[in-house]
């Protein structure tokens, strides 16, 4: 139990810094929707283009802002000197990824729940149960290999180039299936065409969730 | 170190037959495919060379594990060598694939199923070498590209699968209906051995040639630091 009570503590730490200074949020939420607007110039504007391509938008714009936020999980850690406080207290590696983990789902779908009505709203879309379990799942996979890399990112030379490099090509599967199964959401299919798309998705994050929980401890060693 | 040169002469030897053998082979013993034409003789170079691309990346999986596991950088030097030799094929690989997609689809680049698998494959492995060269220290780049190592390969059989379904759900070209002709079975076959015998020679010199750089580095280090 002191495992759980160890890993909220440190979510709550990363929630609790993010509450007071309210920086990350908002800039994160800012570059989604600038992302989003951009891409309608990208497409021109016209209804039928727009219906196409809306999920392709959707993905692009939350993988970037993806990797805009885990890059920023690691960053404070490391500037702050924190990370070495959190290696000395007497909690496994295993809690620091899973409470880091924890931390960033929360950030992401804060940011998703605030992005999703907006993007709906711009391009004249109907928000459903579907899409908002395929943003979860979807959401659960990113950080789960995203916070293995950012770790692993923040330690290197240009600490914000190597993360997109690595996380974009690893997560292409979830992508795919995410603008697979939203494109399907978005014109009103039925759960049963979606749920292979939703088994990969599932498959990735189980399997990513239990290679990073593993490995984790050799990212941060020193 | 006498014993492994002899080996790796007769590596050298070996891979130099054998692919002299498959040279003959494909241009002059197999009969040409019915539908495809002469083009389709690049077949037997395609498939070994990303058959060896595929074995060379799960040794880097392999090496990785090992090197976390033991910490001895002759697992680091082996899974980076054949991270290096698994780049080259693969780009081969996409180069062959393309030179044969141009007569047969019309296009160079197609977003098939097993061709966007292996760019995507490639680029897990080229950020394999770029994490290691942006670590600061060579200990931490080598368990870094490690981890790239172990999670890249973990994540082909997703990517290919994820493909695969995104693409079958258009008609797909059929390369290939019903088995290979015995000929073509033989001619693939020496090629497979030919192309694995080239990656060992490949991935053994590579590897010497690493050993070296760290004996030369260590020596150098040893040298200033007797000279001051």
């Amino acid at each position: 139990m002191s495992f759980w009570r160890n890993v909220i503590a440190i979510t709550w730490k990363d929630a609790l810094s993010q509450m007071r200074t309210k920086e990350l949020v908002s800039s994160v939420l800012v570059f989604t929707l600038l992302v989003i607007v951009i891409f309608n110039f990208a497409f021109g504007a016209s209804q039928e283009t727009m219906r196409l391509v809306a999920p392709g938008i959707l993905w692009v714009t939350f993988a970037f802002a993806g990797v805009l936020s885990l890059n920023h999980s690691f960053i404070l850690e490391k500037e702050e000197g924190c990370l070495e406080g959190l290696m000395v207290c007497p909690i496994s590696r295993e809690v620091i990824y899973v409470g880091k983990m924890l931390g960033s789902l929360l950030f992401m779908l804060i940011i998703e729940a605030i992005a999703l009505p907006i993007f709906a709203f711009l391009f004249n879309l109907i928000l459903s149960l579907q899409l908002v379990v395929i943003t979860v799942l979807t959401t659960v996979g990113f950080v789960a290999v995203g916070t293995l890399f950012s770790a692993l990112a923040v330690n290197t030379r240009a600490r914000e180039m190597v993360l997109p490099i690595l996380f974009l090509p690893i997560v292409v599967p979830i992508i795919i299936c995410a603008v697979r199964a939203s494109g399907l959401a978005l014109s009103g299919e039925p759960w049963g065409s979606l749920s292979s798309w939703l088994q990969i998705i599932g498959a990735f994050d189980v399997i990513f969730l239990v290679v990073s929980f593993l490995i984790f401890a050799f990212v941060i060693e020193e | 170190m006498k014993q492994s040169h002899v080996f790796r002469s007769g590596l050298l030897g070996l891979s130099f037959i054998l692919l002299v053998v498959a040279l003959y082979l494909i241009f002059i013993y197999v009969p040409t495919e019915k539908t495809m034409g002469i083009v389709q003789r690049i077949f037997y170079f395609h498939v070994p060379v990303a058959w060896v691309a595929f074995l060379a990346f799960f040794i880097v999986f392999l090496g990785s594990i090992l090197y976390l596991w033991k910490r001895q950088s002759k697992w680091d030097v082996i899974a980076s060598s054949s991270a290096e030799v698994g780049i080259v094929f693969t780009t081969l690989v996409l180069i062959t694939g393309s030179i044969w997609a141009k007569p047969i689809w019309g296009v160079w680049w197609t977003w098939d199923a097993r061709l966007t698998t292996s760019l995507v494959l490639w680029l897990i492995y080229v950020a394999y070498l770029i994490v290691r060269s942006y670590a600061t220290e060579e200990q931490r780049g080598a368990r870094f590209a490690a981890i790239v190592g172990i999670v890249g390969f973990i994540d082909v059989p997703i990517v290919a699968l994820a493909i695969t379904l995104w693409r079958t759900q258009h008609p797909g070209p059929v390369i290939f209906q019903g088995g290979l002709a015995p000929p073509m079975l033989l001619t693939l076959l020496v090629c497979l051995a030919a192309f694995t015998t080239l990656y060992c020679l490949l991935l053994i010199q590579r590897v010497s040639m690493k050993n070296d750089e760290g004996e030369i580095k260590r020596l150098k280090e040893l040298c200033s630091w007797g000279c001051d």
